[in-house]
């Protein structure tokens, strides 16, 4: 057994603990927002946020996220309160809509470094996350919006 | 009664007993946008509403229920056909469900033979059909309301779910449906015209977007059943071998292995958990034999093609005038030779699929684009009858034509009878890459005439490529449409024109991929026109405007994008081609604007023009045409299936390169207002991006480039 905390849950995992905390989430879990790719940390399908920070989970061992935090697309807000999934949801991003949990993790792990990043903030913490639908233009839209969001006291 | 396949998987679990009645219930897809749970609690004591025909259910306590036959991978389907129906019943579009629908008949796309989500034409094939459905069950609501307050129908007024009439009575969609459902189908409806429209040409939020950002849209990778297991597959590294022998002792050894079989797609490793399969698949001792394939490579491949170009014209596509006459009598003649790499789909979500088998039937859930397929393949692995197999369509990440076909499905069939229990394969990225249908390779010979004022009076194209539809749906009577679709519908006024055909197999599953033909032919037929255009000592875009007197809505998709892209006034240093398309019924134009320094190429910006005809929902016509162009990109520059010994080189994102947020251009698409029919959206925008680029950079190097990918050439400062 492994302890994690996931979305401020205290959870007891029984998975072998080289088991990428990837299926832990989606198999032993039952976390499917969080999406697998590639396994090779190439297309961030897998973000999730570890102790704040934007981790690629289909490489990171159950072992190494015993006693530390993290934080999934579920976690992210109750009710799609986030400031970026407001944006998402306003700008319409999703096509097909399977690497949008990766793309917003990561979004929501810029904005929370940065509230106002630029367009050269955005390639570098967003070129890790491939959406094969080509939806960056509106992503990149909705980063921007949601930067004024959390200007306005959206929740982050 | 309605099909048990059209319930939703949670609802079928709960719900069955009621259903065996033959009572229908309006029942939500779970998990689909909002993270509501079933609508059906009112009518669980008996009759709740009606389906009032293949398209509607309304239920009494008034939640509607649309079915929508065509899978959602993207492209906006889920949202588009609503809209088309919900213009005509008036209703609250915000208030309605969606629901994928079943086997049958009714979903069948007369444009693709089957119910297919395909060709880019789900708009234009519903475009008449779900209006049609719309305005009927309207006309019996209306006709139920009129039968209750003994009056004539023309009194009553359908509006926002709710009939009323002159005395100020109202009654609800849903206390009519039942009643309604009894009436016969009246014939004279009629639809309204698009200057009433409230619904279509609006841009409207997806419906699907909000399950999108909560991690609650359920794609087939996510399906969850009681008891279910998890799978691997080990399929033959050489595309085409077979297992030879398998020693499966050390894997079934292995923690949380419950079964290796030996199935027809390859060695299946079940496991309580997918980790442990993929793990335990490690540990099998497979000897393969490798098949037909094992000397197969990229120089094998065009070598054959090319033979069989030069053995012959092959088969006639388009014959206008006399090419070859005009060709021989031409003042100046042109010849060039293109080639076009094998492609991946690459779709996010790896193929995939959860069946559940039982001795009466089986459940299958799949991202599909073929329903009908899927269900007669699965029927096969489990020894059922078809009608027995019951589809549940789930959402797909990424279709792109990979999920037209079902070579994934079998061997979770094959897994969950021999397992007893609900069993998913999923199948890895390598997985995925390495086994693909891929996008067929083609060697393209093109000749064009001028004649003394520069005029293009002779064309001649012959291709050679294998036959995706001879491999699919066997047999192809003459040529394949899926081979030649932009060549034969070459929107140039030339007189005399040929276009022909050589199949040429090349031994792997060649498939289906976004914009199919078209990308190859239009690369062809945009560089060659560039190739022409300098022949004759002119602009690109007077050439092309030139051969295009009797077609007005493609020349004015050109000027416009000429116009936006200031044709001609490029920056210093920056360099611009054009391309242009008909296809799908929609005609588009392209600019792209482009750099190379030092050796290297940057995309600084892509000029789109479109005219797809009468819209139902821009904001997602926008962004299928973005979508489309950033396809294109990663395509053009990088887009290379290579084999060796008859395996796959490329198998992951590391080596089959895509497009990253930091490496888009500026992207201006422009929609051009029209009242003509609808067009198709989502595989447009493709084709046109690598004739653009390739006619940029030999504006800025003087080099032709007539072989895909870019990033395989060496490009010269200019």
């Amino acid at each position: 057994m492994t302890s994690i905390t996931v979305n401020n849950q205290m959870l007891n995992v029984d998975a072998e603990p080289d088991t990428p905390l990837l299926w832990v989430l989606r198999d032993h879990l039952g976390m499917t927002g969080t999406k697998y790719g590639c396994g090779m940390a190439l297309c961030g399908a897998c973000t999730v946020h570890i102790d704040g920070a934007a981790t690629r989970s289909c490489v990171l061992p159950l072992s190494a996220v015993a006693g530390r935090s993290v934080t999934t697309i579920e976690g992210l807000s109750a009710d799609r309160s986030h400031a970026v999934q407001r944006a998402w949801l306003e700008i319409d991003v999703p096509q097909c809509g399977y690497c949008q949990s990766g793309q917003i993790m990561s979004a929501a792990a810029l904005l929370k470094a940065n509230p106002k990043p630029n367009d050269a903030d955005i390639d570098a913490a967003m070129s890790g996350n491939i959406c094969r639908c080509g939806t960056y233009p509106r992503i990149r839209r909705a980063i921007h919006r949601a930067a004024e969001l959390l200007e306005t006291g959206a929740p982050k | 009664m309605r099909p048990v396949s059209a319930l939703s998987r949670r609802d079928f679990l709960g719900k069955t007993a009621t259903v065996g009645g033959g009572l229908i219930l309006a029942l939500t897809l779970p998990r689909l946008g909002a993270k509501s749970s079933s609508a059906a609690a009112a009518g669980a004591a008996g009759r709740a509403g009606s389906q009032l025909n293949a398209w509607l259910k309304i239920a009494r306590d008034n939640s509607i229920t649309i079915i929508v036959d065509r899978s959602e991978m993207g492209q906006g389907v889920y949202t588009a056909l609503p809209m088309l129906l919900a213009e005509e019943l008036n209703i609250n579009f915000d208030a309605i469900r969606i629901e994928a629908a079943p086997v049958g008949d009714a979903y069948i796309n007369p444009g693709n033979g089957g119910q297919v989500t395909g060709t880019s034409n789900s708009v234009q094939d519903a475009w008449d059909k779900l209006r049609m459905a719309g305005a009927t069950a309207r006309t019996m609501l209306v006709s139920a309301a009129a039968r209750r307050w003994r009056v004539d129908p023309a009194q009553c007024h359908a509006e926002n779910g709710r009939v009323s009439n002159p005395e100020g009575k109202v009654l609800t969609y849903g206390e009519l449906a039942d009643s309604a459902a009894q009436l016969p189908i009246p014939k004279d409806v009629k639809l309204k015209p698009k200057t009433n429209f409230q619904i279509i040409g609006k841009p409207r939020a997806r419906i699907d977007t909000p399950g999108k950002v909560d991690g609650s849209a359920e794609f087939g990778l996510d399906v969850k059943l009681p008891g279910m297991l998890y799978a691997a597959l080990a399929q033959s590294p050489v595309l085409g071998g077979k297992v030879k022998a398998l020693d499966s002792g050390a894997a079934e050894k292995m923690p949380g292995v419950r079964k290796v079989l030996l199935t027809t797609s390859g060695v299946v490793v079940v496991a309580d958990h997918f980790w442990q399969a993929l793990k335990a698949r490690q540990a099998l001792n497979i000897t393969w034999d490798p098949g037909a394939n094992v000397q197969l490579d990229n120089a094998a491949i065009h070598t054959l093609l090319k033979r069989t170009a030069a053995a012959g014209p092959g088969l006639t596509a388009r014959a206008d005038g006399d090419a070859a006459a005009a060709l021989k009598s031409a003042q100046q003649r042109l010849s060039a030779a293109y080639y076009l790499p094998l492609l991946a789909h690459a779709c996010m979500e790896p193929m995939n699929c959860t069946a559940d088998v039982k001795a009466d039937g089986c459940d299958l859930y799949v991202g599909t684009q073929v329903q009908q397929v899927a269900q007669a393949t699965a029927a096969t692995a489990a020894g059922l009858p078809p009608a027995q197999v019951r589809v549940h369509t789930t959402l797909i990440g990424g279709g792109f034509g990979r999920r037209l076909d079902v070579d994934f499905i079998p061997a979770a069939v094959e897994a969950s009878k021999a397992a007893g229990v609900p069993v998913k394969v999923i199948w890895t990225r390598e997985d995925d890459m390495t086994h693909d249908t891929y996008r067929p390779p083609a060697y393209e010979e093109v000749s064009g005439g001028l004649d003394a004022a520069g005029k293009l009076i002779a064309w001649k194209l012959h291709i050679t490529s294998p036959s995706i539809t001879e491999r699919m749906f066997p047999p192809v009577k003459g040529v394949d449409d899926s081979v030649i679709e932009a060549a034969v519908n070459n929107l140039y006024d030339v007189p005399n024109l040929a276009v022909s055909y050589s199949r040429q197999e090349i031994g792997i599953d060649v498939g289906y991929m976004r914009s199919v033909s078209h990308a190859p032919n239009c690369f062809v037929i945009e560089s060659f026109m560039d190739e022409l255009a300098a022949a004759a000592g002119k602009n690109p875009y007077d050439f092309r405007v030139q051969q295009l007197a009797k077609k007005p809505r493609q020349r004015r998709v050109l000027q416009l994008a000429a116009e936006r892209a200031g044709w001609g006034k490029a920056p210093a240093g920056r360099y611009q081609g054009m391309a242009l398309m008909e296809g799908y019924t929609t005609h588009l134009a392209q600019v792209a604007e482009i750099s190379i320094v030092g050796g290297e190429l940057k995309v600084h910006k892509i000029v789109c023009v479109v005219d797809c005809g009468q819209m139902v929902n821009p904001r997602i016509v926008e962004s299928q045409i973005e979508s489309g162009i950033v396809f294109g990109l990663s395509a053009a520059l990088w887009g290379d299936v290579t084999i060796a010994g008859g395996k796959v080189s490329q198998t992951n994102f590391n080596n089959y390169r895509l497009l990253r947020n930091s490496e888009m251009p500026e992207l201006d698409v422009h929609l051009v207002d029209s009242d003509e029919a609808p067009g198709g959206i989502g595989e447009a925008a493709v084709p046109l991006v690598a004739p653009a680029l390739c006619n940029a950079i030999f504006a800025a190097t003087g080099k032709r480039l007539r072989a895909l990918p870019i990033g395989r050439q060496k490009l010269l400062n200019a």
